[in-house]
């Protein structure tokens, strides 16, 4: 055990786990962070809080962080290297880690051009491979990116994101491998339409044992409607949303959609159980939390293990 | 190079207007090869000021100039003698003409007729395209000769992100993705080994992270 | 301004519009003689300062006359100075003057009725525009000078 991570634990019992996100207000509502945690209790092993998603500004990924970690939940924090530099990044992983947050998963984040503040300067002093390792280094080595000692490291449970669905797609197993070099303990993957893709990918990550060097979360999402569906097959960047989901939401009356989505969602969860390699499933129900039990329900992952 | 594009008329009107005789001096480097600031633009850029001038009911008076490099001292020294005629300075060169004229004149005003924008190349006729941020530790040679420091939209050192779509980069189908780039270059050169390594982060001091920087060639010195 | 004539320079290509003025002349069209013609070797050859000066010296409406699309005598010099026209009638309306006194038109050698009618129409569209702000104010600043002189 590299970490008191509870998502870690889970993991190295060998069994399925389960994480959700809960999407930080934009506002400095408490109430709000408390409100989507209720869902997720007993539900999921860890709840990722996203930084700035979209890049948007929203309450802080770390305060959001504390807020649910008050509540009893686990929090996994998000952080990108969009907005702070390698300074302030340190600082919130001592701050995250004094106030009993363990796990944390590296990315670069969205561009700002997606998001409300266009005009920001986009940071990336270092890079999400980078990133990862230098969490690595405080924790294994204890010592800040600098090279100056760390009393007290923080261990961090560290996760990395990966999409199988993005281009170059033969450049995408190395990627992952890359991360895994860098040090990333488990990674989470982009949401998983196209499970066929999803499955050559693995066949690549199997190929250089890269399954047995990291824990893969699967990324899966429940669609809402079949103007969301549409909406992440054309709009969204690196998202591989199959013609025929479209067509089975589009197939159905619009007040049954939703229903269908969490449908899709479950089969995908069994198809992808049956995916050698997969360790667990992370569920991104946008806006949705309340949904999320069902799910982990009707896909057979309750009652969570206790570790 | 460094490439540039003039300002819009309302902005330098508004730098202008207290004067009535200045000084429009263009460069005959890289501004010019961007058609943005050279003895052609300057014409212009003096003829559109002079009738907008007449327009709002006023007159001014503009001379033109074009350094053969207005970053350079020698060659600013040129503009001695038209110096003392004129009122202010405008500058078409990039910034770093722009601060020579106001270092060597100290009494002058100097205005920015030009928004200096990036290292360059030509990638066609009339299109330029940002191909270098100075970051002062080239990793060319680890990355196919394509940088990912002034390519990448997010700078990433170690791959593409996962927003990559068809050789394109999230932000816009009108960019390529560095990262796309380089993995068909490393290809190509056989050298896959080289996109494995792991580039540790980016030491910036030598790209300005410590401060403005400088050269100094002992042996060329005075 | 008063019985207002407007000063209108037309840049003819030597390969069809200036012939076509030639033409007009030899079959005895009659054109405006507000339009001063400019022979050019190509209308490609008229350069983004060229058609700005022609303003700033008081031009109250000015035109670029080239061969038909595909008929350039240098392959392209006609598509070129249509684009260069289009980018300098922002820059007049950037300037503050109206993109409209600006024209691309193209003609063949043969089209001496075409080179009639279009120095007739630009005349007549300027004329109706009225003078150029600059035209205006230079002719101020003339008379200025002069009453100034006691002329």
């Amino acid at each position: 055990m590299r970490t008191e991570s509870k998502l870690e634990k889970v993991l190295a019992a060998g069994h399925l786990a389960v994480t959700s996100e809960c999407g930080p207000p934009r506002g400095s509502m408490a109430d709000k962070v408390i409100e989507k945690g209720k869902y997720l209790h007993g539900v999921v092993d860890a709840v990722n809080v996203t930084d700035n998603q979209t890049a948007m500004v929203r309450m802080s990924s770390f305060a959001a962080s504390v807020l649910l970690k008050q509540q009893g939940h686990n929090p996994l924090l998000q952080m990108v290297t969009r907005d702070r530099n390698r300074l302030a990044m340190q600082a919130d992983i001592l701050g995250a880690y004094a106030l009993g947050i363990d796990t944390m998963l590296c990315l670069s984040g969205d561009h700002t051009r997606f998001g409300d503040h266009p005009m920001a300067m986009n940071v990336h002093d270092i890079d999400s491979v980078q990133l990862i390792q230098m969490v690595k280094n405080m924790r294994d080595e204890g010592k800040f990116q600098g090279g100056a000692e760390i009393k007290n490291p923080p261990k961090m449970f560290i996760g990395a994101a990966a999409n199988p669905f993005a281009d170059p797609f033969e450049l995408r197993v190395l990627r992952l491998a890359k991360k895994i070099a860098a040090g990333a303990d488990f990674i989470q993957t982009q949401c998983i339409f196209n499970v066929d893709k999803f499955e050559q990918w693995m066949e690549g990550v199997r190929a250089r044992g890269l399954h047995k060097q990291t824990y893969i979360l699967a990324g899966v999402t429940p669609i809402k409607s079949v103007g969301a569906a549409r909406y992440m097959k054309n709009k969204v960047p690196g998202m591989d949303v199959p013609q025929e989901i479209v067509d089975r939401m589009a197939a159905v009356p619009k007040e049954k959609q939703p229903e269908e989505g969490i449908a899709i969602c479950i089969e995908t969860i069994e198809r992808l159980k049956k995916v050698e390699g997969v360790a667990g499933f992370h569920i991104m129900a946008i806006d949705w939390e309340e949904k999320v039990k069902e799910i982990v329900e009707r896909a057979g992952l309750l009652p969570r293990p206790q570790v | 190079m460094i490439t540039a594009e003039r300002k819009p008329l309302e902005e330098l009107m508004e730098y202008i207007k207290p004067f009535k005789r200045i000084l429009l001096v263009g460069c005959n480097e890289c501004v010019t090869v961007c058609a943005a600031g050279g003895r052609k633009e300057v014409g212009l850029l003096a003829s559109g000021l002079h009738m907008a001038v007449l327009k709002s009911g006023a007159t001014i008076e503009i001379r033109e100039h074009t350094l053969e490099r207005q970053c350079d001292p020698e060659y600013v020294e040129e503009l001695v003698p038209m110096i003392d005629g004129v009122e202010a300075v405008m500058s078409m060169a990039c910034g770093c003409g722009v601060q020579e004229i106001a270092r060597r004149f100290k009494n002058k005003p100097v205005f920015p007729a030009v928004n200096t924008k990036f290292m360059g190349a030509s990638e066609r006729q009339g299109v330029w395209s940002e191909r270098c941020q100075g970051c002062g530790d080239c990793l060319l040679g680890m990355t196919g000769g394509i940088c990912p420091i002034a390519r990448c939209a997010k700078q990433l050192m170690n791959g593409p992100c996962g927003g990559s779509t068809g050789g394109h980069c999230e932000i816009g189908d009108d960019t390529d993705c560095a990262w796309a780039l380089i993995w068909e270059r490393l290809k190509a050169l056989g050298q896959i080994e080289r996109y494995v390594e792991i580039t540790p982060a980016k030491d910036w001091r030598p790209g300005g992270g410590s401060g403005p920087r400088k050269i100094i060639r002992e042996d060329l010195a005075e | 301004m008063e019985n207002f004539e407007p000063v209108i320079v037309a840049f003819c290509c030597h390969y069809c519009a200036y012939t076509a003025a030639d033409m007009a002349g030899s079959q005895r069209l009659t054109y405006p003689a507000n339009v001063k013609i400019i022979r050019v070797p190509c209308s490609g050859k008229v350069d983004a300062l060229h058609l700005v000066k022609a303003f700033e010296k008081g031009a109250d409406g000015v035109y670029v006359a080239g061969c038909l699309e595909g008929d350039c005598h240098f392959k392209n010099g006609n598509v070129r100075a249509a684009r260069r026209v289009e980018s300098v009638r922002k820059y007049l309306e950037e300037i503050g003057l109206e993109g409209e006194r600006l024209e691309m038109v193209t003609m063949s050698a043969g089209m001496g009725y075409r080179f009639a009618q279009v120095a007739t129409e630009m005349t007549e569209k300027i004329r109706k525009m009225g003078p150029s702000p600059i035209h205006l104010a230079l002719a101020g600043g003339a008379s200025e000078a002069r009453q100034a002189a006691n002329i």
